[in-house]
């Protein structure tokens, strides 16, 4: 366990003291949102209805792009041979990188989450369900993206494929998560246990596949 | 690679003894012109009792898509589960057969899963008014064939045959959560897509007189996936077959220059 916070506690310090990791990923995160309001025309009505599903979108999409480097660079410099034969078995070097992703960028992005809902036109007491969907749903997104981070680690145009693998399985978080957004009686609560149920789910088998493909990409 | 060519003589069969890619390749030889022969019956007369079925009195005409797009939408999902199953066999028992045969259904499944998307649109044009909908069973459906999509890539991603294998199965297993999602996302939520109408508990709820052409069109087109699968895996065996002889030769070739390098060094 110890050495599990260990690793957690020297991937928030590289995020932290390096900074552009979570910076690119916020950055990302608000052009995509600013830039779906010139493709669509300035109607403000419009804009408030669809926020949801463009933050959701917007999110996902800098979701997947910021796990690309989740275990390229420990790769890179040698840190995950070294992990590999340390004592930590490989499943919980998986569990760990992924908590470190939603940690380093989802926690950061929930956080920015009003302002881009601003640009938008958000209504505003449609921001904390929002905000609170996104925290249901993005743990279990940062699992199954780092099940996919690790499938993909080292191979010829790997960014490019990561997304074609895993934005697949990314469908029922969105479709729930924007789902709890919807006027429907009793539609919050019941959306966001599924986000809980998936996430779970994603927390509890996501792991094992990333470490297989951990593995695999080690040998 | 080795264990696909090395030849091997069985005494007891056993459901193992299907595994030895010899024994699969004796085996699938004579079953298959057996198997094309039934398809090729089965096809007849599916499409003559399609033809001659009656028009449905709401659908007309268009109610003959069903006998295409029904069958090609149970075969995606059926081929989806043979390659979670071999998928499943090869990362535990490490089997190259299982490998093979993961890897020769998943495009066989992707162009099921398309055939089903299209013909539903078809179909979905003059019923619903709208080529597209996004309810539950087309987007899940839709999102199928991303999976087929992405498997077909990450194989393609990687050169080292074992190493694809395992990942794609890894992948393979990841995206099996999403049959029963399929199976019963028109039970869950109420959608535009009608819900099972042949295999359910009350027993089937459409007419006989359309049932049993759909029956025969849905044995010819399993018949017609077992074929393709078996001719895929086949064709897979002999291309691995080909490769061990062609890093054997190009060994063999190495070591003769070699020793001929030496040979002249010493003269």
């Amino acid at each position: 366990m110890s050495a599990f916070l260990a690793l957690i506690e020297r991937d928030l310090r590289l995020a932290l003291r390096q900074g552009s990791a979570i910076g690119t990923a916020l950055g990302f995160y608000l052009i995509a949102v600013s830039i779906i309001p010139l493709g669509l025309g300035p109607d403000l009505a419009l804009l408030s209805r669809i926020a949801p599903g463009i933050l959701w979108i917007s999110f996902l999409l800098s979701a997947v792009l910021s796990v690309d480097a989740l275990f390229q660079e420990d790769r890179d410099d040698g840190s995950l041979d070294a992990l590999a034969i340390g004592p930590l078995p490989s499943e919980l070097i998986a569990a760990s990188k992924s908590l470190s992703h939603w940690l380093t960028t989802c926690v950061p992005l929930i956080i920015i989450t009003p302002l881009a809902g601003l640009l938008l036109n958000i209504e505003l007491d449609a921001v904390p369900k929002l905000m609170a969907s996104l925290a249901a749903g993005t743990i279990g997104i940062s699992f199954v993206a780092g099940a996919g981070a690790a499938l993909t680690l080292g191979l010829r145009r790997g960014a490019l494929l990561l997304p074609l693998l895993i934005l697949p399985l990314f469908a029922p978080f969105l479709i729930f998560g924007v789902g709890a957004m919807a006027d429907a009686p009793g539609a919050f609560v019941q959306s966001i246990l599924f986000l809980l149920a998936l996430s779970l789910f994603s927390i509890a088998a996501m792991p094992f596949a990333a470490a297989l493909a951990l593995r695999l990409s080690l040998e | 690679m080795a264990e696909l060519s090395e030849p091997q003589t069985m005494r007891t069969w056993r459901v193992s003894t299907l595994a030895n890619p010899t024994a699969f390749m004796r085996l699938s030889g004579k079953l298959l012109p057996w198997l094309i022969a039934i398809m090729l019956v089965l096809f007849a007369a599916g499409l003559i009792m399609t033809f001659r079925a009656q028009p449905d009195y709401q659908q007309g005409e268009t109610v003959k898509i069903m006998y295409v797009h029904v069958p090609a939408a149970w075969l995606s999902m059926g081929c989806y589960t043979i390659i979670a199953l071999s998928s499943a066999g090869y990362l535990i028992w490490r089997h190259p057969l299982a490998d093979v045969s993961a890897k020769a259904a998943a495009p066989i499944g992707a162009v099921f899963t398309l055939l089903a998307l299209v013909t539903g649109s078809l179909w979905g044009k003059p019923m619903w008014g709208a080529y597209w909908v996004w309810d539950a069973r087309l987007t899940s459906v839709l999102i199928l064939f991303f999976l087929y999509l992405g498997l077909i890539a990450l194989r393609e991603a990687i050169d080292e045959p074992g190493r694809a294998g395992r990942a794609a199965a890894i992948l393979a297993l990841i995206g099996a959560v999403n049959i029963p999602i399929i199976k019963y996302s028109v039970n869950w939520r109420n959608t535009l897509h009608q819900p099972a109408s042949v295999i359910r508990a009350d027993g089937p709820t459409i007419a006989p007189s359309l049932l049993w052409p759909l029956l025969i069109m849905a044995s010819a087109f399993t018949v017609l996936f077992v074929v393709l699968h078996l001719k895929a895996m086949r064709a897979e065996i002999l291309r691995r077959r080909c490769d061990a002889m062609i890093a054997v030769r190009v060994r063999g070739n190495a070591a003769q220059e070699s020793a001929a390098g030496e040979a002249m060094s010493h003269v």
